[in-house]
C-alpha cells in the first residue's frame, strides 16, 4: 500500500509535461527574445512555456550545440570552431538575421577636442601593442591634452566585444588589457560620464537612454586627415549601413527542434512580429524583405551559416540579403 | 616622619592620579575610536538603505507581486522570481535542515573522539568558507550532468542545501553544546537511551540555538547568485512551476521540482544591467524585498533565541 503511494508520487514526475521551448545566449539579443517570448505565450495562453538564459553569445553556443537548448540567442555569426562542435555533435542550425545593433564611441560631454572618432586613431588608442604605452591623449594626436586617456568597454565574452576588437584592430579578440572592461554596460556610462578624459564604446540601447550623459562621435573609416564624412550612429545611418560599427544580430533555431510544432510557430511567430517588436526595444529593424526572406528559409530549412565564421562588417543590408539568397 | 619622606609620598600619589588620568584618556579615546568605526560601518548601511529604498518603494504595488517580467517596465513584476525563491528555499530547508541537524547530533553526541571526527570536523569548518561558486560548479557537474536532475528547482535547492550545510552543522553542536551535561547524566540516570535522551531532552533544550542557525543558514541562501547561475538559473521565465497540489489522486505533485527556475537576485541583476532607468527602479523595488525578508528572517531568528532563552532556567 504504503508502496504504491510511493510510486505514484514518483510517477507525478513526468505527468502532463507542457511543451517548452529553451533559448539561451547572447545578452544584447536578450531584450528582444524576451519581448518575442512574453508576446507568443501571451498568444499561446500558457499552453507553450517559453524560457530566456543568458549564457553569452559563446557560452550559449555551447549548450546549443550540445543540444541542450532549441533557439541560440547571438549577437555575431557561428564561428567556425562552434560550426565543429555543432557538425560533431550532429546538430543542424537554421540561421536567423533578426536585427541591427550598433556600437557607439563615446566621450565625456566636457571633451571638446575630439569631434570625430577615425579608426586609425580608435586603433592607436585600443590595439594591443598600446598596452601600457599609449596612455596619454597627446599620444594619439599631437593637438589633444596631456592628460591620461581613460578607456572603457566591453568585457572580453560579450559579442559587441568581438565586434568592435574586429572592427577597429582587425583582428577579433584581439585588445589591449588594461582599460575598464564590464559586462554590464551602465557602468560604462558611468565611467564615461564621469571622466572627462574618458572614452568608451557601447551598444546603441544604451547611449540612446542616455543621450544627456554622453557624446557619441561620428565614425568615419579612414586617417582623420582624409576627406570623407564622418557618419554619427542613428536608427537612419546603420539602416542605410553607412555607419561603420554596425552589425546584424541572429538567432540560431535547431533543425531538430523545428520539427517540434511548437518551436516553428514560434520562429514565425518571431520573424512576422519582429518589424514591430525590435523597434519597440530599442533596436534596429531590418527591411520587410529580410524577415519575408528569413521566413523562407525558415520554412524551407535552410541550414547552414552564410558567414562563413566572419564577423560582418561594414556589411550593407542589401548585401545580407543578396547572400541570404544565394544560400 | 621626615618631610622628605611625606614629599616623595606625596609626588608618589600625584604620579598616580596621572597615569590613572592618562589610562582613562586613553580609554576614552578608544571608546571614541570604536563608536566611529561603528558608526562609519552604520552610516554607510543606512545611506545604501535609504537610497535603495527611496528608488524602490513608490514603485512597490501588489502587481509588482502579481506580474511577470515583461519588456514593459511598469507592467514588469516579480512574480517568477518570488515563486522560484520561495520553492527553493522549501526545498534547501527539506534537504539541509535534517541532514545538518543530525550530522551536527552526531558530531556531538554520538561521535568517539578521534583522527576521523577531527577530520571531519575540519572539513566541515573549511567548507563554511568555500566560495559559493564553488558548489555552483559541483553541482553542475554533479546534479545536472551526472545525475541528470537538469537546471530545475531541485537542482537549485540541493545545490543552496549543500551550501548552507555546513552552518546549519556548526550551529547545531554550538546549540548542543549549551546544553549542561547534568541534564544528560540525569536522562541516563533514569533509564533513558542515548536516543530518548537527545530526542527528548537535547532537541527541545537546544532547539532555540538550532533555529536562530537555520534561519540565519537560509536568509544566507536567499541571496545567493552565483552557484544558481552556474547551474543554469534562466532570466525570462514567465510561467509558474507546477503546483504543488493536484484535484486527483494522489493529491501530491513533485512536477515542480523538476521545472526550471529564476530568482529575485538574478532578476534585479537582469533589471540593473538595462539600458532604460525605469527597469533600475524596478531593480531597486526587488532590491528592498529582498531586504526586507531577509531582515525579517533575521528578526525571527533574534526573537526565538530570546523566547528560548526566557523559557529555559537551570
Amino acid at each position: 500500500m504504503l508502496s504504491s503511494i510511493f510510486l505514484s508520487l514518483f510517477m507525478s514526475f513526468n505527468l502532463h509535461a507542457q511543451s517548452t521551448i529553451k533559448i539561451d545566449g547572447s545578452s544584447t539579443v536578450f531584450p528582444i527574445t524576451e519581448a518575442m517570448a512574453e508576446e507568443f505565450q501571451t498568444s499561446k495562453k500558457g499552453a507553450v512555456r517559453v524560457t530566456v538564459g543568458i549564457s553569452g553569445t559563446g557560452g550559449g553556443f555551447k549548450k546549443f550545440c550540445r543540444g541542450e537548448t532549441d533557439v541560440q540567442d547571438a549577437s555575431r555569426p557561428i564561428s567556425l570552431s562552434e560550426m565543429e562542435s555543432c557538425r560533431k555533435a550532429g546538430v543542424k542550425y537554421v540561421e536567423l538575421p533578426i536585427a541591427y545593433d550598433a556600437i557607439v564611441v563615446a566621450v565625456n560631454l566636457k571633451n571638446d577636442w575630439m569631434t570625430e572618432a577615425a579608426v586609425p586613431d580608435l586603433k592607436k588608442m585600443w590595439s594591443p601593442e598600446a598596452q601600457g604605452k599609449v596612455t596619454q591623449w597627446d599620444q594619439v594626436n599631437a593637438q589633444w591634452p596631456k592628460e591620461k586617456l581613460k578607456l572603457f568597454g566591453a568585457g572580453s565574452d560579450s559579442g559587441t566585444f568581438d565586434f568592435f576588437t574586429e572592427a577597429i584592430v582587425g583582428k577579433a579578440k584581439s585588445s589591449r588589457g588594461d582599460y575598464t572592461a564590464s559586462e554590464d554596460d551602465n557602468t560604462l556610462v558611468m565611467g564615461v560620464a564621469n571622466d572627462r578624459f574618458a572614452l568608451g564604446y557601447l551598444p546603441l540601447a544604451y547611449y540612446e537612454a542616455n543621450k544627456a550623459k554622453l557624446r557619441a562621435l561620428p565614425v568615419k573609416n579612414a586617417e582623420a586627415s582624409a576627406k570623407v564624412k564622418s557618419v554619427l550612429p542613428s536608427r537612419e545611418t546603420v539602416e542605410n549601413a553607412t555607419y561603420y560599427l554596425a552589425r546584424p544580430i541572429f538567432i540560431y533555431v535547431s533543425e531538430a527542434s523545428l520539427k517540434k510544432p511548437e518551436v516553428r510557430e514560434f520562429t514565425e511567430f518571431y520573424l512576422k512580429n519582429a518589424a514591430e517588436i525590435v523597434p519597440s526595444v530599442k533596436y534596429v529593424a531590418l527591411p520587410a524583405k529580410a524577415y519575408t526572406m528569413s521566413l523562407e528559409h525558415a520554412k524551407k530549412n535552410r541550414v547552414g551559416s552564410i558567414f562563413g565564421g566572419k564577423e560582418p562588417i561594414g556589411m550593407k543590408i542589401e548585401d545580407l540579403l543578396k547572400r541570404e539568397a544565394s544560400m | 616622619m621626615s618631610t622628605a619622606v611625606l614629599q616623595s609620598e606625596r609626588a608618589q600619589v600625584l604620579d598616580m592620579r596621572a597615569n590613572i588620568r592618562r589610562r582613562q584618556w586613553v580609554d576614552l579615546a578608544f571608546g571614541v575610536a570604536g563608536l566611529l568605526a561603528l558608526l562609519f560601518a552604520l552610516l554607510t548601511l543606512l545611506a545604501l538603505i535609504i537610497d535603495l529604498a527611496m528608488t524602490g518603494v513608490p514603485r512597490l504595488s501588489w502587481e509588482f507581486f502579481t506580474n511577470f517580467p515583461s519588456r514593459f517596465p511598469e507592467r514588469a513584476g516579480i512574480l517568477s522570481a518570488w515563486v522560484g525563491s520561495f520553492a527553493i528555499m522549501i526545498t534547501t530547508a527539506c534537504c539541509a535542515i535534517p541532514l545538518g541537524i543530525a550530522a551536527g547530533v552526531y558530531l556531538e553526541e554520538y561521535a568517539s573522539k578521534n583522527w576521523l571526527t577531527g577530520l571531519i570536523e575540519l572539513n566541515i569548518i573549511n567548507l563554511a568558507g568555500i566560495p559559493s561558486i564553488t558548489f555552483g560548479l559541483m553541482a553542475l557537474g554533479l546534479f545536472v550532468y551526472q545525475f541528470q536532475l537538469g537546471q530545475s528547482i531541485l537542482t537549485a535547492g540541493l545545490t543552496l542545501g549543500l551550501l548552507v550545510l555546513p552552518i546549519i552543522i556548526v550551529t547545531t553542536r554550538e546549540a548542543i553544546r549549551t546544553v549542561p551535561n547534568s541534564i544528560r547524566e540525569a536522562a541516563y540516570a533514569l533509564g533513558a537511551s542515548r536516543w530518548q535522551m537527545v530526542w527528548d531532552h537535547l532537541l527541545p533544550y537546544s532547539s532555540g540555538g538550532i533555529l536562530t542557525g537555520v534561519i540565519i543558514s537560509l536568509s544566507r541562501a536567499i541571496g545567493e547568485t552565483a552557484p544558481l547561475i552556474t547551474v543554469g538559473a534562466l532570466t525570462f521565465i514567465a510561467f509558474l512551476p507546477h503546483p504543488p497540489v493536484m484535484a486527483e489522486f494522489p493529491f501530491l505533485s513533485f512536477q515542480w521540482l523538476k521545472d526550471p527556475f529564476t530568482v529575485m537576485p538574478i532578476q534585479m541583476f537582469n533589471w540593473v544591467s538595462r539600458p532604460q532607468p525605469e527597469f533600475h527602479v524596478n531593480a531597486a523595488a526587488t532590491g528592498v524585498i529582498l531586504l526586507v525578508m531577509t531582515l525579517v528572517m533575521n528578526g525571527i531568528a533574534i526573537w526565538i533565541r530570546y523566547r528560548f532563552r526566557q523559557r529555559l532556567k537551570w
